[in-house]
């Protein structure tokens, strides 16, 4: 079995392989194929990428994914509906807590399961977080990935902040999750709603020091203007979402379109670019780290006015509280049943998106009737995007290459579940 | 560094074995190959930053290139499509190398026991210290780290003909 | 600037292409058509242009096996196409059932470019053969993988779960690398 996992696999083939795939020039031996592989220090995770070169210009790009592919959806397929919630956190592992919220959200469709208020501002509060969380991350390793290295020291300072608040609601710092069909996992604790406003007192002048740093830096500019850049037309034919496509110019985000989880409550802007190269999806994340912040201190109002309790109460879906055993005959049942084999979901087939950071996040579930669905699938969004890198990418320069990866903002655990 | 403190006098000079001598030397810059695959990669670059800073403990730079590392630190899931390219860079090291396991789904295939998962790293290539977690905690991982090099100091002249 | 006013997918596509459209669905709000397989590129091409509908958007494209079950004539593959239109803000998802010796259905890149990896992906995991894809290889296994990973029948592959009672058993059998 060690030969069989350690046998060379075929990037050893032969060049007429790819015909088709790159220019007819790579045949001839006139461009150069060059491999930047599974493993390197700027793809962000492991995407390996067969490039053809005439010189320092890209001709062709071909994207290769699947290293990291963990068969999620087939394992969730194994499991009981509340049990699958563990394992979407490790799908998009920058944005745990998006996947579990589209997980979620597609199993409450499919049961006619309502949420109740004070739940949905409580996910609000996280998905946001989340956001601020996934877009600190990006921006450290573009920005170190172009040179930039204090950028990464100090997003990452910020980001174990958000670790800790979510270490206070979940236990865990990145994949706890949280999100629960019906509500969240348990309660605010007393702790977080004081270190989340002090959090939000300094953090606007923290993304004022990022901007300091990189927005009109000439050296920031020249590296990414005018590179990447993509039209409206072309980035809705090949399926992006998210900051690359409001990069180019297309305002749709799915919280103002087609709201979830009471967005229409909230007042924020959608930030929008004009150019749809590198630097306007740069600048449009940074714009909406500012927009959560507002959305978050939005949230925190609306907590106290919220009715219901932070999970719902419909107990042929959600296990009863442990200090309820001891009072009631029904809940020890519902006990029982929910813990031994779990709650039933008809067996039809729903489709969820919500706007994860990256892009659109969408859980197509089909239940069988039973406990165990059937099938679920998650659309996420690096695996579009990563499909466009070869159109993005051509012709400009190989180091050109590094900004349009770090711009799309793929993760590849997001790509190959 | 307490062979050094030992006998520093007026004189300077310090007497030891060689074990010790090239053991603290080995554990004193240890640079780790840059080998991270999933969600444990976002916690060792965690690890690396200023909060929990890995470079006191001499991991300064992680190199890109095998030849230049002498430590992979194994961060994420290995899929099977993965493992021979984890076998090549692994044969690239030159030894003395050694391998840190980091999360549970490098030490034994983790939350996902299927068909895409290889069950643990020790499949492909022999792993010194397991650090358990999903993701592990940066001190979780700062004390696999150190664990190393607890283990490295023990090593003699006979674990060294055979590196 | 005048919208044109939105139509009814299901009663559109029933006057323009009567014999393209077998069946609808809705639940929970979400509409599904249910279509005749050799015509999928046709039918997206429509949607996707008439005033009124301007599906122009694809979302996803999902698979689902229906093993051991089959559905409607006895099919056991079920491909859906969702489908989003900006314009009027509102989604479809257009629905095809494959028999399990017949799985083939032209391809929709020349209407939706991003179909592209969507369309490899369901070859790679469920089998489906797309017509006149451009480059209909494996995406997410190895090139040379045997079998569709996400049929119901291809197992899940799991290894034993160790317990003290099998530890030594399990270890005599699994490979550990020596050197």
């Amino acid at each position: 079995m060690a030969q069989e996992l350690t046998r060379p696999t075929t990037w050893e083939g032969n060049v007429e392989e790819l015909r088709g795939l790159v220019s007819d020039r790579a045949l001839t031996g006139e461009t150069l194929l060059l491999n930047m592989g599974p493993h390197h220090p700027s793809t962000h995770g492991v995407l390996r990428l067969l490039l053809e070169l005439d010189g320092e210009e890209i001709v062709t790009c071909l994207p290769d994914v699947g290293f990291l592919h963990t068969g999620i959806e087939k394992n969730i397929e194994a499991k009981q509906y509340e049990k699958g919630v563990t394992l979407t956190d490790r799908i998009d592992y920058l944005a745990p807590m998006s996947n579990n919220t589209a997980f979620c959200m597609a199993v409450e469709k499919l049961a006619g399961l309502e949420v109740p208020e004070r739940a949905q501002v409580i996910r609000v509060i996280c998905l946001e977080l989340t956001r601020l969380n996934s877009h600190l991350v990006w921006l450290g390793t573009h920005a170190l990935d172009l040179g930039a290295m204090s950028v990464f020291l100090y997003a990452f300072r910020e980001r174990e902040e958000i670790l800790d608040m979510f270490e206070m609601l979940s236990g865990q710092r990145m994949m706890g999750s949280y999100m629960r069909p019906g509500g969240v996992w348990r309660d605010l604790p007393a702790e977080f709603l004081p270190k989340l406003e002090h959090f939000l007192s300094y953090f606007p002048r923290r993304v004022d020091d990022y901007e300091a740093l990189l927005t009109n830096n000439p050296l920031w500019i020249d590296r990414t203007q005018g590179i990447g850049i993509v039209e409206p037309e072309d980035a809705l034919a090949l399926g992006m979402s998210g900051p690359c496509l409001r990069g180019s110019g297309v305002n749709w985000d799915i919280r103002k379109a087609q709201p979830y989880m009471g967005y229409e409550q909230y007042d924020f802007d959608v930030p929008l670019g004009e150019h749809g190269d590198v630097y306007d999806r740069f600048y449009i994340r940074i714009l909406e780290m500012r927009q959560s912040v507002r959305i978050i201190e939005q949230a925190i109002k609306r907590l106290g006015g919220a009715k219901g309790s932070f999970r719902s109460e419909n107990r042929k879906f959600v296990p009863p509280p442990r200090a309820e055993l001891g009072r009631s005959m029904e809940a020890v049942i519902h006990h029982f049943k929910l813990w031994t084999e779990g709650f039933s979901l008809p067996d039809e087939e729903v489709y969820v998106a919500i706007e994860s950071p990256r892009g659109e996040l969408g859980c197509y579930m089909h239940g069988t009737g039973g406990s165990k669905p059937r099938r679920v699938r998650f659309k996420t969004p690096s695996f579009m995007h990563i499909s466009a890198l070869g159109k993005m990418s051509e012709g400009y320069m190989l180091a050109d290459l590094v900004a349009i990866i770090g711009s799309i903002d793929c993760v590849l655990g997001d790509s190959d579940r | 560094m307490g062979v050094v403190s030992s006998k520093l006098g007026n004189l300077g000079v310090v007497t030891t074995t060689l074990e010790q001598a090239v053991n603290w030397g080995r554990t004193g810059a240890m640079w780790p190959l840059l080998f991270g695959l999933a969600c444990c990669a976002i916690e060792m670059m965690s690890t690396q930053a200023s909060n929990y800073d890995m470079s006191r403990f001499g991991m300064e730079l992680n190199r890109a290139s095998p030849r230049q590392s002498d430590l992979i630190i194994v961060a994420g899931r290995v899929t099977r499509k993965m493992a021979p390219v984890l076998r090549q860079l692994y044969d690239q090291m030159a030894s003395p190398k050694y391998v840190i396991a980091m999360g549970d789904c490098a030490s034994c295939g983790g939350v996902y026991n299927n068909y895409a998962v290889v069950q643990g790293v020790d499949e492909i290539i022999p792993v010194d210290v397991y650090v358990a977690g999903c993701p592990p905690r940066p001190e979780q991982l700062i004390h696999g780290v150190l664990t190393l090099h607890e283990k490295v100091k023990g090593e003699r002249f006979a674990d060294w003909m055979s590196k | 600037m005048n919208v044109p006013k939105a139509l009814d997918p299901a009663a559109a596509l029933k006057s323009a292409m009567p014999d393209a459209l077998l069946d609808t669905k809705t639940f929970r709000d979400e509409l599904t058509l249910i279509v005749e397989p050799s015509r999928i590129p046709q039918i997206l091409h429509y949607l996707r242009d008439t005033q009124g509908l301007i599906y122009n958007f694809l979302s996803d494209i999902s698979t689902v096996d229906y093993y051991p079950e089959t559905r409607m004539d006895g099919q056991r593959y079920g491909l859906s196409y969702h489908l989003y239109s900006m314009l009027y803000n509102r989604r479809l998802r257009v629905k095809v059932y494959l028999f399990e010796d017949d799985v083939t259905v032209p391809s929709c890149t020349e209407v939706f470019p991003g179909a592209n990896w969507l369309e490899r992906e369901a070859y790679d995991m469920m089998g489906i053969v797309f017509e006149g894809h451009p480059d209909l290889r494996r995406v997410l296994m190895p090139d040379d993988w045997d079998g569709h990973p996400h049929r119901r029948d291809y197992p899940l592959g799991y290894e034993q779960i160790m317990f003290s009672f099998n530890v030594e058993d399990i270890a005599k059998h699994k490979p550990f690398a020596k050197e």
